[in-house]
């Protein structure tokens, strides 16, 4: 009776223990949020949001506007998930049977430790050879443009998908494989006939996150893309992405167009990722 | 799973050494900037006269931060008042001329470093800044080393950065498009640049843009089409500073007037300085702050 009691007593201190630092979490991320809204509040005053959500970045001639930075800020993390998703698939199929099984461990083991590389140092190896190589194969421009943090953003982001696919295949490759193999499909059959269609909200998933790794990083695209607040037309032109901007602008002078376009852009990269998040839950549910 | 976290812990590791080496390299080259060797020991034996007895009644802390530039005199000084009484400790960070102004604004540091004059909605926000002038330096546009471009006319120039001239043939270059480089928004080398190199004309809008002078010169340094713009304290030998107008880019062409592209380098405060802020900006601001302002790239101000 008196071990029951202590028993219902460690629950009910685990269940507020728990029940806290889910509560503080999320208080947490609503404080960002209505921090961010308030301080964004003059930006979409009418003449706030005329002169922020416009597609002119001309600071010395009055000119604030961040469409520019929303576009870019698509286009990089939309060109390295291109890159890199297909990528991290087809690496997660070579590890999953495709490949010889040897080797399938070490490959998984270097993904591995390609997620602990800080982003600063992907950045400076890249600085100082992507933009001499762009410039000696295309001769259009400095070299500092779209393809070149788009490449190395996908190095980035990839073994982060990786890592998710994998964790998703890894309790179900053990069930299908086996069956799939009596069947006498090959593991390439395996993998894209039955992994890859049975996983596709683990796939979405990973997709996701991703994308928002890539959509939030800030020092490649602030090293790489030139920052020229430009729509991108080419993959060989400079853009400037909205994470990029922040880090820029979030030293100018405090009041201010300038200082205001900081916290829209942080408002917008905010509003992306939870809506690209909320829309995937609710695939998620639809497909459970 | 035991020797996956112990691998992907090595490879932190290993990453973490990298960075760390980083920092030592870029350590090393911005002190081969500022106070070579020889330099250092000529100030020596100021830095150890009775001028520093002043912070001997002092004891606490002295935070700083702000512009870039200010940094290698900051340090020097900063390095030696410590060493004379070693019951202060003075801390200097970076951050940028922007910065600088913010953090001593709004209190959290005791001296705010900016390369410009404090701006009207800065003083709007934080009436209470008081500015002290205490260095010259000069901003030069760069190029590659291999570049033949060594001199332009104002009018050239403000062409270049325009984005009106666009090849470097029209400027007596070698056939090639101009890669125009700037700095970011919060840039005091930028802001005196475009004042009084450019008129306050038009920058491009393709222009790339760079967080740093470092930045600066990396890009320029490995771009033989390049054009930027820095401090001339931190011009080496890997970027070419141009001619403005027939006058080559110095500090001594800067300190006798005939290089006219020059800003003064203030540190702020809150409120009129007191203790221990007030006796470390008399020190800089005094004949005692020369040699090290000297031996930082600039030209003090008296």
């Amino acid at each position: 009776m008196k071990r029951a009691h202590s028993q219902s007593r460690t629950d009910a201190l685990l269940r507020v223990t728990l029940g806290t630092t889910a509560a503080i979490s999320v208080a947490a991320v609503l404080a960002i949020f209505a921090f961010l809204v308030y301080f964004s509040l003059p930006v979409f005053s009418a003449e706030g949001a005329r002169q922020v959500l416009s597609w002119d970045w001309r600071p010395l001639e009055g000119s604030f506007g961040i469409l520019p930075m929303v576009v870019g800020s698509l286009a990089l993390s939309t060109l390295a998930m291109v890159l890199a998703f297909p990528a991290a698939v087809l690496v997660c199929a070579f590890a999953y049977g495709v490949g010889p099984k040897w080797l399938a461990r070490p490959v998984m083991a270097v993904i591995n430790l390609m997620t602990g590389i800080p982003t600063i140092v992907y950045a400076f190896v890249a600085v100082l050879t992507i933009p001499p190589l762009l410039r000696e194969l295309f001769d259009a421009g400095t070299g500092f443009a779209l393809l070149g943090a788009a490449v190395t953003l996908a190095v980035l982001v990839m073994p982060t998908i990786v890592l998710v696919i994998d964790s998703n295949w890894r309790g179900l490759a053990t069930r299908t494989g086996v069956v799939c193999a009596a069947l006498g499909m090959s593991p390439a059959q395996h993998v894209f006939g039955v992994l890859v269609p049975v996983s596709r909200v683990g796939l979405l998933s990973a997709f996701v996150l991703g994308f928002g790794r890539a959509l939030g990083d800030t020092m490649i695209a602030l090293m790489l893309t030139g920052n020229a607040p430009l729509l991108p037309t080419s993959p060989l032109g400079s853009i400037r992405v909205l994470t990029a901007h922040i880090g820029m602008v979030l030293a100018t002078a405090v009041g201010g167009p300038a200082h205001q376009s900081v916290f829209a852009s942080g408002l917008i990269l905010l509003l992306v990722t939870g809506t690209i998040s909320v829309l995937v839950r609710r695939a998620a549910r639809q497909e459970a | 799973m035991s020797a996956r976290f112990h691998s992907s812990s090595l490879m932190i590791l290993m990453a973490l050494l990298l960075v760390v080496g980083l920092l030592g390299a870029t350590g090393c080259s911005s002190a081969d900037e500022g106070v070579s060797a020889e330099e250092a020991e000529t100030a020596e034996p100021i830095a150890e006269a009775s001028p520093l007895d002043v912070f001997a009644e002092f004891e606490g802390e002295l935070d700083i931060a702000g512009g870039t530039a200010h940094i290698p005199v900051m340090e020097a000084v900063a390095a030696d008042v410590m060493e004379s009484n070693d019951v202060l400790l003075i801390t200097v960070a970076g951050g940028g001329s922007g910065v600088g102004v913010q953090q001593v604004g709004e209190g959290l540091v005791e001296i705010g470093n900016a390369g410009r004059a404090v701006k009207g909605e800065e003083l709007e926000a934080y009436p209470g800044l008081v500015s002290f002038a205490f260095a010259v330096d000069g901003v030069a546009a760069v190029v590659h080393p291999d570049n033949p471009v060594t001199e332009v006319t104002a009018e050239q120039m403000q062409a270049i950065f325009a984005g009106e001239i666009t090849d470097w043939a029209e400027v007596g270059g070698n056939a090639g498009e101009i890669h125009v480089f700037t700095r970011d928004e919060s840039s005091g080398t930028r802001e005196v640049f475009w004042e009084k190199a450019l008129a306050e004309g038009d920058i491009v809008v393709e222009a790339n843009v760079v967080a740093s002078n470092g930045a600066m010169k990396t890009a320029v340094s490995e771009d033989a089409q390049a054009i930027g713009f820095m401090g001339i304290g931190g011009i080496d030998d890997s970027v070419v500073g141009v001619s403005y107008d027939g006058v080559v880019p110095t500090q001594d062409n800067a300190k006798d007037g005939s290089y006219m592209v020059t800003r003064k380098l203030y540190m702020n405060t809150l409120g009129e300085p007191e203790g221990l802020t007030k006796a470390f900006i008399d020190f800089i601001m005094g004949a005692e702050g020369v040699p090290y302002i000297v031996d930082g790239g600039y030209i003090p101000i008296f």
